[in-house]
């Protein structure tokens, strides 16, 4: 019997979603190891958090009233203090920027070995992760040595932890260092005079259209559609459109009737910020590329022949 | 100031690949500099363009066609690297802490003030080895970020890191650090005529472990790979056939229909 313990994560007064999705995986993984579900929140409005967190199948909730926001510094002492405490020996803390700003630390710490961006995982002897490699390309199981272990878990790859548990809730307070790292703010950027959130209809563009001066051909396409223009991230990261522009994880998330990709492959960061919308329409010369899994229409081919003709159509 | 940049070959499977084993097959992959660490290149030589760093040296595991990709780094200003490599390397996945126990070596011969590296590596995807490097070697750090600006005077670090859902996170650290980077923080330049012909003759100084005071045992790894493949489509889309101007056409119609342009 081992227990299991799941880090949450919130940030600025609310948690995240993926802290409910973590549960679902750390009661698996918990069920398979015949031990205890632990769950900590660290930092903010703990009490509060701890009553949300407290869903079906967790055993104990550990809330650590350190600090508001996230600070590494914190929950890597945190997550040590519970290791010890609880005799917890695997971890499960959500595959995010800011779980990926301390996992790495907490396994080199305590010696454990990590994967991190499951979506998915086995646990017979011993656990056996499924995860991506070659940016979606291809699928891998990768086996970890001992029962011991840090997981950190993609988002939306479990169903979030639901109904009302009778876990403890246990208060805590941890010593940490003095933080090296000091938050002094946030900023929202993307602001501007488009928001893409709103549109019926985008033609969305990416790395395929390969230089900055073939972005009048998707305008053009836009303009006939009466669509408005948004970008997958390389197109922003070469400032080609500005960042109010950019469809994905660290952009915005989009739900319009119609999303039209053009030259976009479809990594798993952009997916996420467009899957809800209506209909997808892809245009990629990759028949593999992971952008046709998702699409409702696809067109095989080259952007540069099949755009124009498209604009054709319309004009 | 003296500056460490992580760098690594990358694999890029070609549009058609068969999977051979458990990795891509050796004929359809495409090596090439990680596109992250190109960013992180980049925020090195900025750093010695300003005056801020003095000295800047890549780092790399691989193998010896990773030269190739480490003069790219070194073309594009780094002044010299270390290319660490070992049959030990060759025989499974490294894990996280393998890669950082042969970082940790070379960061004590080098006793750099600051370290940067790519957020993940583009094949394999970890997005582990700088925060875990800096939790060994006692550095602050600071993962994905997108804006830098270093206070050499004061010791500090001001970055940004780039949340999800267009949020960013303002952190002063303190040096030294291990910082990794996100695409988008700078633009990495090409490198120039003159700098592939310096780049020749700069050294890169090839280690094996035993040359960092290291066994095989210290780089054994607690992770295997034990299947690859490619997932199944789980696609139920219409893929529309035709040259150019058929499927244009008939996506015009399915456009009409959902009342695009109308």
């Amino acid at each position: 019997m081992s227990d299991v313990l799941v880090v949450s994560e919130h940030r600025r007064g609310e948690l995240r979603d993926v802290s409910y999705e973590a549960i679902t995986a750390g009661r698996e993984l918990a069920d398979a190891r015949d031990g205890d579900l632990h769950v900590a929140v660290v930092g903010g409005d703990v009490d509060r958090f701890a009553e949300d967190l407290n869903r079906q199948g967790v055993d104990a909730v550990h809330a650590v009233s350190n600090g508001e926001e996230f600070d590494h510094n914190v929950y890597q002492s945190a997550v040590g203090a519970l290791l010890e405490g609880t005799g917890a020996e695997a971890v499960v803390i959500p595959n995010s920027v800011n779980g990926l700003d301390y996992a790495p630390a907490v396994a080199e710490a305590h010696g454990y070995p990590l994967v991190t961006d499951a979506i998915g995982f086995e646990y017979d002897d011993g656990l056996t992760v499924t995860r991506e490699m070659y940016g979606s390309k291809v699928e891998t199981t990768v086996d970890v040595t001992g029962d011991q272990f840090v997981l950190t878990v993609r988002g939306g790859e479990w169903a979030p932890a639901e109904g009302v548990g009778d876990a403890t809730v246990e208060p805590v307070e941890v010593d940490h260092p003095e933080s090296g790292a000091r938050v002094t703010g946030f900023e929202e950027v993307g602001g501007g005079d488009v928001d893409i959130a709103d549109a019926d209809v985008l033609v969305s563009v990416g790395r395929g259209i390969e230089e900055e001066e073939n972005l009048e051909l998707v305008e053009d396409l836009a303009d006939a559609l009466g669509a408005t223009l948004s970008a997958s991230r390389p197109i922003v990261d070469n400032g080609w459109l500005p960042k109010n522009r950019q469809v994905g994880q660290s952009g915005k998330v989009v739900t319009p009737d119609v999303y039209i990709a053009i030259g976009i492959s479809g990594a798993v960061q952009h997916v996420a910020g467009m899957k809800g919308s209506d209909t997808i329409v892809a245009v990629n010369t990759d028949p593999n590329a992971p952008i046709f899994d998702i699409a409702d229409y696809g067109i095989v081919g080259d952007l540069f022949d099949v755009v124009p003709e498209l604009i054709d159509e319309f004009a | 100031m003296k500056v460490l940049v992580t760098v690594k070959e990358v694999a890029e499977p070609d549009d058609d690949f068969a999977v051979e084993g458990t990795d891509i097959a050796a004929s359809d992959l495409e090596y090439d500099l990680n596109e992250w660490d190109d960013y992180a290149v980049e925020a090195a030589v900025q750093l010695a363009e300003a005056g801020i760093a003095d000295e800047v040296v890549a780092v790399t595991i691989g193998p010896e066609r990773a030269e190739e990709t480490v003069r790219m780094a070194l073309a594009k200003g780094a002044d010299r690297a270390v290319r660490v490599w070992d049959e030990a390397f060759e025989a499974g996945f490294a894990d996280v802490a393998a890669k950082v126990t042969a970082f940790e070596a070379v960061v004590e011969t080098e006793d750099p003030d600051l370290v940067l590296g790519g957020v993940q590596a583009a094949d394999t995807g970890f997005g582990a080895t700088g925060v875990a490097l800096a939790e060994r070697i006692g550095f602050e750090h600071a993962a994905v970020v997108n804006d830098l600006e270093v206070d050499d005077d004061a010791g500090v670090a001001h970055v940004h890191r780039e949340l999800e859902g267009g949020v960013e996170e303002l952190t002063d650290v303190d040096l030294p650090a291990v910082l990794t980077v996100q695409t988008g923080l700078n633009e990495p330049r090409y490198a120039s005529l003159r700098g592939i012909r310096q780049a020749q003759r700069k050294e890169i100084d090839a280690k094996d472990l035993s040359a960092l005071g290291l066994s095989v045992e210290d780089v054994e790894s607690s992770l295997a790979i034990t299947s690859m493949y490619e997932p199944e489509s789980e696609s139920d889309a219409e893929i529309i056939e035709g040259d150019a101007g058929e499927t244009a056409s008939r996506l015009a119609e399915v456009l009409r229909e959902k009342g695009v342009g109308a």
